[in-house]
C-alpha cells in the first residue's frame, strides 16, 4: 500500500500548547513533528507514550496515539504497547524527575531489555510541574525550594547511566538546536532497540539558563562538540579543537598546536560495542571538557525485546501440538468417567 | 509370609504427607492425588508449604506438608483432620500432630526420629510419648535405611539415594489404599527421561515401600475407597492458578484478541505468570517485569495496543499497583487483576491463605475508582470466573480484580474439562476503521462502555491518560461539572455490570430461618457444613457470592428471606461489613478466622448449630 507522504502539521493535535512561553518544549515538539515524516511510518502507527511532568503533556499535541500515563511509568506503558504491537513507532517522552528519580527502574530495565523504542529525555535538572525542587540531574549545591541551602546529592549522569544499563543507543542534543534534534530524532527511530535521546532543555522559569554555558550561541560552538560517525572529533566556530586520547583518558587539544594534527584525533565510531570510550565522551562536562551532542552510541550488538519474544512465540507455535485452549486442556494426563 | 490383609470399604480418607521442605512432600502429595483422581475418586488437595525454600533441616519451620482428601462421595474440602500423617521427620509430626484424628495411623520414618531430629524439632526424647498418641495407630517404618538397601547396587551417591525415600512412604500408602503405582512409574519416565538411573531408584522404592507395607504385620487391614459416582465427561486434575491462566487464554480465543501479560513473581500467584509463559504455543506474550507496578502498566499498554491484558499478583503486589489501576480505571480500558490472596498485612503470612484484600480490591485506591471485584470459589472454577473477569472487562471496558487465594492456586481438583461452546461469546466494542465522527470518551447508552480503538487503526488516533477527560472529546478537562460527571458515570458502568451477571442462587433450605453467607474460597467448607448440618436434621441455607462489585441484582431479596443473616469468612469481617454497608437493614452475624488456614468444617458446624439452636 502506498504510503501517504506526511508532513509535520499532520502531527500537530487541535490542542493549545500549554507550555510557558520561552520553554525548550516548543522546539522540541517541532524537531520530533519534523522528523516524523521521513521515517516512511504510517501516520496511525505512531504512539506517544508519556509519564508525569511538564514534558509528559507532549502527547495531548500530537495527533497520534497517545497515552499519558502515571508518574514514571511511560517506559513500563510504552513497553507493553510495543511488545504487544511492534508494528507500531513507540515514542516514550519524559523528564529527569520523571524517568531517573520515581521511574529509574523501569528506565534501566527498559534499556536492559533493548525494547525497539525511543526515549526522549527532556533533563532540565529541576522539578518544574511541582514548581522547583531538584532532580536526580540537579548539580551538586543547587538551590531550590527544597534545598535551601544546596544539594548535598550527586547527579545522575543519563549517558553513563543508560550505556551502563547496557544501552545500545544514546544520543545528545539541546533544545534550542533543532535541525541537529530534528537528525538524531529520525536516527533514534531508525535504531532498532532502545534509543535514548537527552534533550538539554531550558526551563525559563524554575532552572533558567541551566544550560547556558553550553547552549548560549556566543559560545556555543567552542563549548560542545557534535560527534559524527567516521569523522575526526573537531570543535570550534573555527573547527580548530580536537579530542585525542591520552594516558587512557580523553584529551582537548588544539589542532595545528604543539604537533597535533588532525591525524592525531579520535575518529567516532558510535558501532563499536566496546562501551568505554563511550561513556568517557557522554561523561564530559563544560569547562574541562566539550559538551557531547549528536550520536554517541548506535550499536547493534542484540535483537530487540519484542523481535525476540514474536521470535520466540513464531517457533513456539509452530512446533505447537496444541493449537486451541481446548487441546491444552485435553492434553497431560486426563481420564474418562463414563 | 505375612497373612492375607482384610480389605474394608470406606468412603471418605485424607491423607497428610509431611517432611522436610526438601523432602518431595508436595510432589508425594502430587502424585497420590492424582492416582487416586485417575482411580476415580472425587479429589480435593492443600498443600501447606513454608516460606522459606529450605528452612533449617529438621526444624518445625522447615516442614512441608500436602493433603489429600479423597472419596468415593462428592469431596468439596481436603478435609479437616487426616486419617493418615506420613511424618518423615519428627519434625513433621511436631508440626502436624494437631491434625491427625484420634483414631488415624501415623506412619514415619524411625530412622528419622535419632535424638539429633527429636531434640531439633523440640521434643525431649521420646515424641511418640511427649504427643497424646493413644487411639493412634503408630507405624515406625525404616524408611531411610531401607530406602538405602534397597538401592545399595544402583550406583547413586547416598545423597541422591535418600532422595527417593519420599516414594517408600507413597509405596507404603499406596497399599494401604490400594492404589495402582502406574501413574508415578509413569511420572519418573517422563521426568527422567534424560537420567535413566533415576527411573530406576524411584520405580525400586516405590516397590520396596509397598511389598513392605504388603509384608509387615503392622498393617492387618488396608481400605479400598470405591471410585465416586461422577458426572461422565474427560477429567483431568487442576489447581486454581492454571485454571485461572487458561480462564484467560479461553477468554481471548473467544474475543477473537492476542493474550498480553504484565507480572512480577509473587507467592502465591506465581503459578499464573508461569503457565502463560509456557503458553506460547497458543501466542501468549508474558512479559516479566522489574516490579509489580511495571507490571500491570506493560498490561495497560498491551490493552491499549488492543490485547486482551492482564496481570496476575498477590496482597502486596496489588497495593503497588493501585495507582495503576486508577490509571485503568480513567482511562476505561479492559484489564484482568488477578489478586491470589494470602495472609497479610504487609509480607505477612506468604505462602498462608487468607480472605483480607476484598476491602483494598474495592477501595484501594485514590480518588472514586470503581472496579468490578468478583471472586472464584474452588481451584477449577477459576477457569469460569477468569473467562467471566475477560468477558466483563473487554466488554465494560472497565477493569476487573478477580479475586482467588492461596488455597484456591495451590489446591487442586478433578475437572470435567468444559465444552467451550457452553461458554458466551465475547463482543468487546471495538471502534471501525471509518467511523464517522468518532469520539474516544463516546458511550454505548446501554453499557456505557466507551468504544476500544487499538492504537494503529487508521483514523482513530487519539490520546488517553491520567487526567480527567471531557466527556465525549476525552480531552483534558478541568470543568467542575464535567468530573463530577466523569466520576458518576465510571460508578454507574460498573454498577450496570449486574445485567451480565446471573442472580444469586442459595444453596440448602430457602424457607430456613439461618441464612449463611460466605463468598471466594470458603465455598467447600461452607457447603460441606451445610449440608452436614442438614443431614443432621436441621434447616439451614447458603448464599455463596461470586460477584462481589455489583452484587448480583437480586441479593437484597434473598437476604429479604431470612431471619438471621451469618457472614462467614477468613478475615475480620469485610464483606459483612460491605453487606453492612449495602444492605444495612440487617443485623449481620460473624464467623472470622485469621489463621493463615482454611476454614475447619467442625468449626463451623459447632459455630452454625449454636446459632440454630439460640432462638
Amino acid at each position: 500500500m502506498e504510503i501517504k507522504e506526511l508532513v509535520p502539521a499532520d502531527f500537530k493535535s487541535d490542542q493549545m500548547v500549554r507550555w510557558c512561553a520561552g520553554c525548550g518544549d516548543h522546539a522540541i515538539l517541532n524537531s520530533i513533528q519534523k522528523a516524523l515524516p521521513r521515517l516512511g511510518i504510517k501516520h496511525e502507527d505512531f504512539a506517544f507514550i508519556s509519564g508525569i511532568g511538564c514534558s509528559s503533556r507532549f502527547p495531548y499535541y500530537m495527533n497520534t496515539y497517545g497515552f499519558h500515563g502515571i508518574h514514571g511509568r511511560a517506559a513500563a506503558i510504552a513497553s507493553g504497547v510495543k511488545t504487544a504491537n511492534p508494528e507500531l513507532s513507540v515514542w516514550v517522552i519524559t523528564g529527569d524527575g520523571d524517568s531517573l528519580a520515581i521511574g529509574g527502574n523501569h528506565f534501566i530495565h527498559l534499556i536492559r531489555r533493548n525494547v525497539d523504542l525511543n526515549l526522549i529525555l527532556f533533563n532540565n535538572q529541576i522539578y518544574g510541574l511541582t514548581k522547583g525542587q531538584y532532580s536526580p540531574t540537579s548539580e551538586h549545591g543547587t538551590v531550590t525550594k527544597t534545598s535551601p541551602l544546596g544539594t548535598v546529592e550527586r547527579p545522575f549522569k543519563p549517558g553513563a547511566l543508560a550505556i551502563g544499563a547496557r544501552g545500545t543507543f544514546f544520543a545528545r542534543t539541546i533544545d534550542v538546536m533543532t535541525k541537529l534534534s530534528t537528525e538524531i530524532y529520525v536516527k533514534a527511530a531508525q535504531h532498532k532497540g532502545t534509543s535514548i535521546v537527552e534533550v538539554l532543555q531550558n526551563c525559563v522559569i524554575f532552572s533558567d539558563k541551566v544550560w547556558a554555558d553550553i547552549s548560549d550561541r556566543k559560545y556555543r560552538d567552542d563549548r560542545v562538540i557534535v560527534l559524527e560517525n567516521d569523522q575526526p572529533m573537531i570543535y570550534g566556530k573555527d573547527r580548530d579543537k580536537g579530542l585525542m586520547l591520552k594516558d587512557g583518558g580523553l584529551l582537548p587539544v588544539q589542532i595545528e598546536k604543539n604537533g597535533v594534527t588532525e591525524d592525531d584525533l579520535l575518529v567516532h565510531d558510535s558501532h563499536n560495542p566496546f562501551a568505554g570510550l563511550h561513556v568517557a565522551l557522554a561523561n564530559m562536562e563544560y569547562p574541562d571538557f566539550p559538551v557531547a551532542l549528536g550520536v554517541i552510541r548506535d550499536c547493534q550488538e542484540t535483537a530487540s525485546y519484542e523481535t525476540a519474544v514474536a521470535n520466540q512465540i513464531k517457533e513456539a507455535q509452530s512446533q505447537a501440538k496444541s493449537k486451541s485452549i481446548k487441546e491444552i486442556m485435553l492434553s497431560g494426563s486426563t481420564w474418562e468417567v463414563k | 509370609m505375612s497373612k492375607q490383609a482384610k480389605v474394608i470399604e470406606i468412603d471418605e480418607v485424607a491423607i497428610r504427607f509431611s517432611g522436610d521442605s526438601g523432602d518431595g512432600m508436595q510432589l508425594t502429595g502430587t502424585l497420590f492425588s492424582d492416582t487416586s483422581a485417575l482411580f476415580g475418586n472425587d479429589v480435593s488437595t492443600f498443600p501447606d508449604y513454608p516460606a522459606e525454600i529450605r528452612a533449617p533441616q529438621g526444624t518445625v519451620g522447615g516442614v512441608s506438608g500436602f493433603q489429600v482428601h479423597f472419596g468415593h462421595t462428592q469431596v468439596n474440602t481436603p478435609g479437616d483432620y487426616c486419617d493418615v500423617l506420613v511424618a518423615m521427620n519428627p519434625a513433621a509430626l511436631k508440626a502436624n500432630f494437631r491434625w491427625i484424628k484420634p483414631d488415624g495411623i501415623i506412619i514415619f520414618d524411625r530412622d528419622a526420629f535419632d535424638e539429633k531430629n527429636i531434640k531439633k524439632a523440640g521434643y525431649d526424647k521420646d515424641p511418640l510419648k511427649e504427643e497424646p498418641t493413644d487411639g493412634i495407630q503408630l507405624i515406625g517404618a525404616p524408611i531411610s535405611s531401607m530406602t538405602r538397601e534397597t538401592l545399595k547396587d544402583i550406583g547413586l551417591d547416598q545423597k541422591s539415594i535418600l532422595r527417593s525415600k519420599n516414594m517408600f512412604a507413597l509405596g507404603i500408602v499406596s497399599w494401604l489404599y490400594d492404589r495402582p503405582l502406574e501413574h508415578a512409574i509413569d511420572f519418573f519416565q517422563r521426568k527422567f527421561a534424560k537420567k535413566p538411573v533415576l527411573i530406576d531408584a524411584n520405580t525400586q522404592v516405590l516397590q520396596a515401600g509397598y511389598n513392605y507395607a504388603g509384608n509387615i504385620q503392622a498393617l492387618t487391614v488396608s481400605f479400598k475407597v470405591r471410585p465416586a459416582d461422577i458426572e461422565p465427561g474427560i477429567y483431568r486434575n487442576i489447581n486454581g492458578n492454571t485454571a485461572a491462566a487458561w480462564g484467560i487464554i479461553a477468554a481471548a480465543e473467544k474475543a477473537g484478541l492476542p493474550v498480553f501479560l504484565g507480572s512480577y513473581p509473587i507467592t502465591p500467584a506465581t503459578g499464573i505468570l508461569e503457565e502463560m509463559a509456557a503458553r506460547k504455543d497458543l501466542g501468549v506474550v508474558s512479559f516479566q517485569a522489574e516490579d509489580e507496578i511495571a507490571g500491570i502498566c506493560t498490561a495497560i499498554g498491551g490493552s491499549f495496543a488492543g490485547s486482551l491484558a492482564a496481570t496476575s499478583t498477590s496482597g502486596p503486589g496489588l497495593a503497588l499497583k493501585s495507582e495503576a489501576i486508577g490509571l485503568a480505571v480513567i482511562t476505561e480500558l479492559p484489564l484482568v487483576i488477578v489478586n491470589v490472596q494470602r495472609g497479610g498485612p504487609s509480607t505477612g503470612l506468604p505462602t498462608k491463605t487468607e480472605q483480607s484484600d476484598l476491602m483494598q480490591a474495592l477501595y484501594g485506591r485514590n480518588g472514586e475508582s470503581p472496579v468490578v471485584v468478583i471472586a472464584s470459589s474452588t481451584p477449577s472454577n477459576c477457569f469460569d470466573y477468569a473467562f467471566e473477569a475477560s468477558r466483563i472487562a473487554l466488554e465494560r471496558m472497565t477493569p476487573v480484580i478477580l479475586l482467588t487465594d492461596g488455597f484456591l492456586a495451590n489446591g487442586t481438583e478433578p475437572w470435567k474439562i468444559p465444552d467451550m461452546d457452553d461458554f458466551p461469546d465475547i463482543n468487546p466494542p471495538i471502534a471501525k476503521e471509518g467511523s464517522k465522527d468518532w469520539l474516544p470518551y463516546n458511550r454505548d447508552e446501554h453499557t456505557l462502555a466507551r468504544e476500544w480503538a487499538k492504537a494503529g487503526i487508521p483514523g482513530l488516533e487519539h490520546r488517553v491518560g491520567g487526567l480527567e477527560k471531557m466527556a465525549g472529546s476525552g480531552n483534558v478537562s478541568y470543568v467542575p461539572e464535567n468530573h463530577e460527571y466523569m466520576v458518576g458515570i465510571r460508578e454507574e458502568k460498573v454498577n450496570r455490570v449486574e445485567d451480565m451477571i446471573p442472580e444469586q442462587e442459595i444453596i440448602g433450605d430457602p424457607d430456613a430461618d439461618l441464612l449463611i453467607i460466605g463468598w471466594g474460597g470458603t465455598y467447600g467448607h461452607l457447603v460441606t457444613a451445610v449440608s452436614e448440618i442438614q443431614r443432621e436434621g436441621y434447616k439451614v441455607a447458603l448464599a455463596h457470592f461470586n460477584y462481589i462489585k455489583p452484587l448480583p441484582k437480586n441479593t437484597g431479596e434473598i437476604l429479604g428471606q431470612f431471619k438471621k443473616h451469618l457472614v462467614c469468612e477468613l478475615n475480620l469481617g469485610q464483606f459483612a461489613h460491605y453487606l453492612r454497608m449495602n444492605y444495612p437493614k440487617y443485623n449481620y452475624l460473624q464467623y472470622n478466622k485469621v489463621q493463615g488456614l482454611p476454614f475447619i468444617v467442625q468449626e463451623l458446624k459447632d459455630f452454625i448449630l449454636k446459632n440454630l439452636e439460640e432462638k
